[in-house]
Formats: structure tokens, C-alpha cells, sequence
């Protein structure tokens, strides 16, 4: 070997860093990486493209460039010789709206519905904004307040001269967003609490827990509504009967409490042994370890299951029109066959509404669930 | 650093003896783990556990605390006995610190939150108080500057000083150490052990799990040979390592000395 000479071998000077060559950095990097790093995803970005291109431009011209968008009848959104094709017909959405946001809420009281809406709004992006100030205020007030609130707001305190509005004449959006967040306020704490009453030692406890969380999973919803609907006033007498809505929330709630209590019981057992330990030795009771050191390490790890919860409760509320409840969906339902806007498209634009309502709704906690799971990987890494 | 002993409590009224176990008996199902352990600690003694793994050592001192339950026999800590009574253990475990081969400090707590947590709910301290304290005990550890920080950002090393400051900011009067540098990198092992080594000048009693036979002999007044699930020698570190008794021990030594 001729290198033998050269066995030792001292650095002089240190290279560089240089900056990467321009086919791995920029837009073109960026294209190489994603979307042309292989023959088969070459194959799949040009079958990806050619089928946006075959949906995309008549959808958009339904919806968007051949619509109505104003108007006071059918007559807009019916096809006549100036409008041989015509689009979505989202005059009649307008004209229908309040219908769907406020159901048959009367018209001098529904400032109650928009005072809801905005004490709600608030009470989220309180809680939403990770640096708000005393976050645990929020908490209180989203949990304990708002509820109460709410309700006397919505179904009215004559003591007080609020007019007592019963639940048959709450509609639309508002009872959509009622019914999901009380699953929501409720689901949470009382999947908590399931969820560590099916790890306790307390055979009374562990047997309660599991038996509501099987025979709760163990049904469809529509059955626990049925059951709530139909089954409670049996064992009540008439006059104590709950009316219709709180039945159908009581039902919504049990639902995903035993969900929810699923998705913590995941979360408690990534929770390592050590933390436990390292809380006992330091003498921390039961229920100080539990919120102090678990359940903030729990419900981090579960975030994202708990906002697939949440998104599998908002839409499930749709499920409520079955016994007699006018959700957001059932308002659609009875708008749509309305003679003055009846019409070949009619059906088509509610439902796509009613689509494009629920998904901005889900897409939104979802993406925020991403953000705030990104943010707390990056603060906190074990 | 002052002493480490709550001055609020009477030290005449204290026992002289730290730790006393008698006929202790476990077993994990069939498997016999803890065999007729007897051992009594003075206040203020320092005591090496070593042996083969499997051997107990662990799980001794793991009873000490509660940690572990067992099934015949008889622990008592600083003079309060350990029944089922979640009292006595919670009573037990305020005075009784532990440091974990795996540190377990809490990941979504700072360093400095670490160490003022049960300070602030178990001794109830107001929170600028638990913070002094632990910044004084943070500092005593030598490093003070990663107060703000998350465990996760910390070397192994550090994480294992943040968890000793923990413990100490319990004021205990016993502290446990359960194979403290087994799970560091080769070159932190040093710093985690000088730290034990000045905390053991300060007369606080120690029980330490460990195979570093140089702070055995630098530190110990008195050596436990554990082997299947029983003490077989206890001696002091001189005689221990120069002429140990047993033919266990001498076995052990021989195999870890090499």
C-alpha cells in the first residue's frame, strides 16, 4: 500500500459550513422532496393533478361563478332563457338563515341567542390562547359559569325580565352548539372521573366505572337517545318529567363521558410508573398527584384524541333530530322543501351549507389541536 | 447550607434510631424477594447497598418509603411504624426524600416548579418561600441558571442534581438513593456523585444503592452485602473491602474489582 506514509493525520484548518446545493433547498427542493422523489410519485402527483383539474372547475362554477347569490323567490334560481345553467341557489340561504341559526327562537328575544354566542366565543378563545392571562379563571368560567349563565340566559328568568323561552321553540345553530358544548363541558370532567375510577383500587368504584363505560360504548347513540327520550319519563312522574332537550342532552353526554373516558384511560397508562413514584415519595396525596403531576402528562399525550372526541360529538348532535329536537341539520330538513324556494338546486345548496358549516367547525379544532400538540412537543420535550 | 433538619420539630423528642426493620418478608407472587431482612440505621448514618442485581436492594429500600408493601414484618421510619394507614405513609414519606435511577422528575414542570411543587402543596409553604428554598438547593447542586428550563433540555447529569435539589427541598431527614448514577453517560457520573458526596458531609442520614465502590469506600460508615433477597455481610468499608467475611461478598468483590 502506498498510503502506509500516511498514518497520522492532524486537521489544519476546519471546513466551512456551506450552504446546500440548489436542487435540495427553496421551491425546487421543496418540489423534489414532495411531490417528484419517485417514479411512483411522479405517477401519483400527475394523477392528483389531473383529477383536480377534471372536479375542481365545475364545482366552482356551480358554486361559486354560475350561483345566486341574491333574491327574493324560487324565481332567481330556476332555469329561464338568460340562465339555461343556474348554480347553487344561495339567495335562498339567505333568506332562510336566521331560521337556521336561531330555529323558532322568537324574533325580540334572539339578542339572548347573540349575547350566548359571544359570552361562548369569549369563554373559548380564552381558554384557546395558550398565553392568556389566568388561564384557570377561564377554566372556572367556561366550566361553572358559562353553564349557568347560559341557561338562564337562553330558557329565561322572569324574576329577573328575561321571558321564559321554552326548548321547543330553540332552533338551528344554537341548538346544535348547545348540545355540543354541554357534551363537551360535561364530557370532559366526568370522563376524567371514569377514567380513574376504572384504575382504582375501590372494587365499588372500578365496578360502577366499567359498567357505565362498556354499556354506554356498548350502544349506538341513537338507542341512548331513544333510551333518554323515551325511557326517563317513565321513571318519573309526568309533572318532573325533563323536557325534551335536556333528555336528549343527558343522553349526548353519557355518550361521550364513556368515550372520553376511553381516550384519558389511554393517556393515564402512558403516564411512566416513575412519575407516580416520584410523586408518592415526595408525599403527595392521591388527588394532588393525580392533578398536579398525571393528568396534565395524560391529557397532553390524549390531545389529539380528546379533539376527535369533541369533532365526533359536534357531528353526532346532528343525531338529536330523532327525537323531536331542531338542530341546525332539521332546520335545513324543514327549509328545504319550502314552496316559495323550491327549486332543482335547493336541496343541493342546504346540504352543501349545512356540509361546509360542520366542517369549518371540525377543520378548525382540528387544525387547533395540531398547533397547540406542535407547541407543547416543542416546549416540553422529555 | 444550615442543617437540613426542620428546626420545627423537637430533635430531643426524636429517637436516636433513624430506621429500624425487623423480620421483614416479601414475596412478588411465588417469588420470595425480601428474606428475613433485620437492619437498624442510626441518625445521621451513611449506608451503601450493593450486591448482584435481582438481589433485593432496590426493593429494600423502595419498603422504606412505601413504595413497595410487603407481607410479614415490621418497618419504622423516624419513629412513626408503616401500616396501611395512607397517614403514617404520607407521614413518613414528607421526611424521607428519594432520588431515582431514572431521575422521574416531572417533564411538564420547570426545574424550578420541580423543586417547589411539594414544598407548596404537601408542607404548604407560600410559593416565594418554596422558590428561595429551592433556588438555595439549586444553586447547592450548582446550577442555579437552568431554574427556567424544562428537564427535558437537561443533560443527564443535571437532571440528576435537579432531582437530588427536589428531594432536599423537602427538608427530609432521611434521604434514599436508588442506583443514582446507573443510568448517566460515563462522564456525568463525577458531578452526580460529588454532589452525594458533600450532601453526606452534612450529617443527613443516607441509604444509597449503588455499584460506585469508591464513594462506598470515600462516604460509608458501613457497607450491606445483599444476595438473594438477604443481607449477608454488613461491615464497615475498610474490613468490607480488605477482608471481607463471607465467600458471597468476596465473590462479588472479585467480580466487580477487576
Amino acid at each position: 500500500m502506498v498510503m502506509a506514509a500516511e498514518k497520522v493525520f492532524v486537521r489544519s484548518t476546519f471546513a466551512e459550513p456551506l450552504p446546500a446545493p440548489v436542487t435540495r433547498r427553496g421551491v425546487i427542493g421543496w418540489l423534489r422532496e414532495n411531490l417528484f422523489s419517485s417514479p411512483l410519485n411522479i405517477a401519483l402527483t400527475i394523477l392528483c393533478l389531473a383529477f383536480i383539474a377534471w372536479a375542481l372547475p365545475p364545482l366552482l362554477r356551480f358554486f361559486v361563478f354560475d350561483a345566486i347569490w341574491s333574491g327574493s323567490d324560487r324565481e332567481v334560481c330556476i332555469a329561464a332563457p338568460d340562465n339555461p345553467e343556474p348554480g347553487a341557489c344561495w339567495a335562498y340561504i339567505r333568506a332562510w338563515l336566521s331560521f337556521f341559526t336561531y330555529g323558532f327562537y322568537p324574533i325580540p328575544q334572539r339578542w339572548r341567542v347573540d349575547l350566548f354566542f359571544t359570552t361562548l366565543a369569549f369563554g373559548i378563545g380564552w381558554l384557546a390562547w395558550l398565553a392568556a392571562p389566568r388561564r384557570d379563571l377561564g377554566a372556572i368560567y367556561c366550566f361553572i359559569v358559562l353553564p349557568i349563565l347560559s341557561y338562564i340566559l337562553l330558557s329565561g328568568a322572569p324574576v329577573i325580565g328575561l321571558i321564559a323561552v321554552p326548548t321547543s321553540l330553540w332552533g338551528g345553530v344554537l341548538v346544535t352548539i348547545v348540545v355540543a358544548s354541554v357534551g363537551m363541558v360535561v364530557s370532559l370532567p366526568l370522563g376524567i372521573l371514569l377514567a380513574l375510577g376504572r384504575r382504582s383500587k375501590i372494587p365499588v368504584v372500578k365496578l360502577f366505572a366499567v359498567a357505565f363505560i362498556e354499556f354506554v360504548r356498548g350502544v349506538p347513540l341513537i338507542t341512548v337517545l331513544f333510551m333518554a327520550s323515551v325511557m326517563l319519563p317513565l321513571f318519573v312522574p309526568e309533572r318532573f318529567a325533563p323536557d325534551k332537550l335536556l333528555r336528549a342532552l343527558i343522553g349526548v353526554a353519557m355518550f361521550a363521558s364513556a368515550y372520553m373516558a376511553e381516550v384519558v384511560r389511554g393517556g393515564l397508562a402512558s403516564v411512566p410508573r416513575g412519575q407516580y413514584e416520584a410523586a408518592q415519595a415526595l408525599g403527595l396525596s392521591f388527588w394532588r398527584m393525580t392533578t398536579l403531576v398525571i393528568l396534565p402528562q395524560a391529557l397532553r399525550v390524549t390531545l389529539p384524541n380528546i379533539v376527535n372526541t369533541f369533532i365526533a360529538l359536534f357531528k353526532d348532535t346532528s343525531l338529536v333530530f330523532i327525537v323531536g329536537i331542531f338542530d341546525f341539520l332539521r332546520t335545513i330538513e324543514a327549509a328545504r322543501v319550502d314552496p316559495r324556494w323550491i327549486t332543482p338546486n335547493t336541496s343541493v345548496t342546504g346540504y352543501a351549507f349545512a356540509a361546509a358549516f360542520y366542517f369549518l367547525c371540525c377543520y378548525g379544532m382540528s387544525r387547533y389541536a395540531r398547533n397547540v400538540e406542535a407547541r407543547l412537543a416543542r416546549a416540553h420535550r422529555r | 447550607m444550615d442543617t437540613q433538619i426542620d428546626p420545627t420539630v423537637g430533635m430531643n423528642a426524636a429517637p436516636e434510631v433513624a430506621i429500624e426493620i425487623t423480620g421483614l418478608q416479601k414475596w412478588y407472587g411465588e417469588f420470595h424477594v425480601l428474606r428475613d431482612i433485620n437492619l437498624t440505621v442510626a441518625r445521621g448514618e451513611r449506608i451503601v447497598i450493593c450486591g448482584p442485581s435481582g438481589g433485593g436492594k432496590s426493593t429494600l429500600l423502595r419498603c422504606i418509603n412505601r413504595l413497595e408493601d410487603w407481607q410479614e414484618g415490621r418497618v419504622v421510619v423516624d419513629g412513626i411504624e408503616l401500616t396501611d394507614d395512607p397517614k403514617q405513609i404520607v407521614a413518613v414519606r414528607r421526611d424521607v426524600g428519594m432520588v431515582f435511577q431514572q431521575f422521574n422528575l416531572f417533564p411538564h414542570l420547570t426545574v424550578l416548579e420541580n423543586c417547589t411543587l411539594a414544598p407548596i402543596w404537601v408542607r404548604r409553604m407560600p410559593r416565594k418561600d418554596a422558590e428561595d428554598l429551592a433556588m438555595r438547593y439549586l444553586t447547592r447542586v450548582k446550577i442555579p441558571e437552568q431554574a427556567q428550563k424544562y428537564p427535558g433540555r437537561l443533560s443527564g447529569g443535571q437532571q440528576q442534581r435537579v432531582a437530588i435539589a427536589r428531594a432536599l427541598c423537602m427538608n427530609p431527614k432521611i434521604m434514599l438513593f436508588d442506583e443514582p448514577t446507573s443510568a448517566l453517560d460515563p462522564e456525568m457520573v463525577k458531578e452526580v456523585l460529588d454532589t452525594m458526596v458533600a450532601l453526606a458531609g452534612d450529617g443527613i442520614t443516607m441509604l444509597v444503592v449503588t455499584h460506585e465502590m469508591g464513594f462506598a469506600r470515600q462516604v460509608a460508615d458501613r457497607i450491606i452485602f445483599m444476595a438473594d433477597g438477604q443481607i449477608v455481610e454488613i461491615n464497615a468499608p475498610q474490613d468490607f473491602f480488605d477482608h471481607p467475611r463471607h465467600e458471597r461478598t468476596r465473590q462479588f468483590l472479585q467480580q466487580i474489582l477487576k
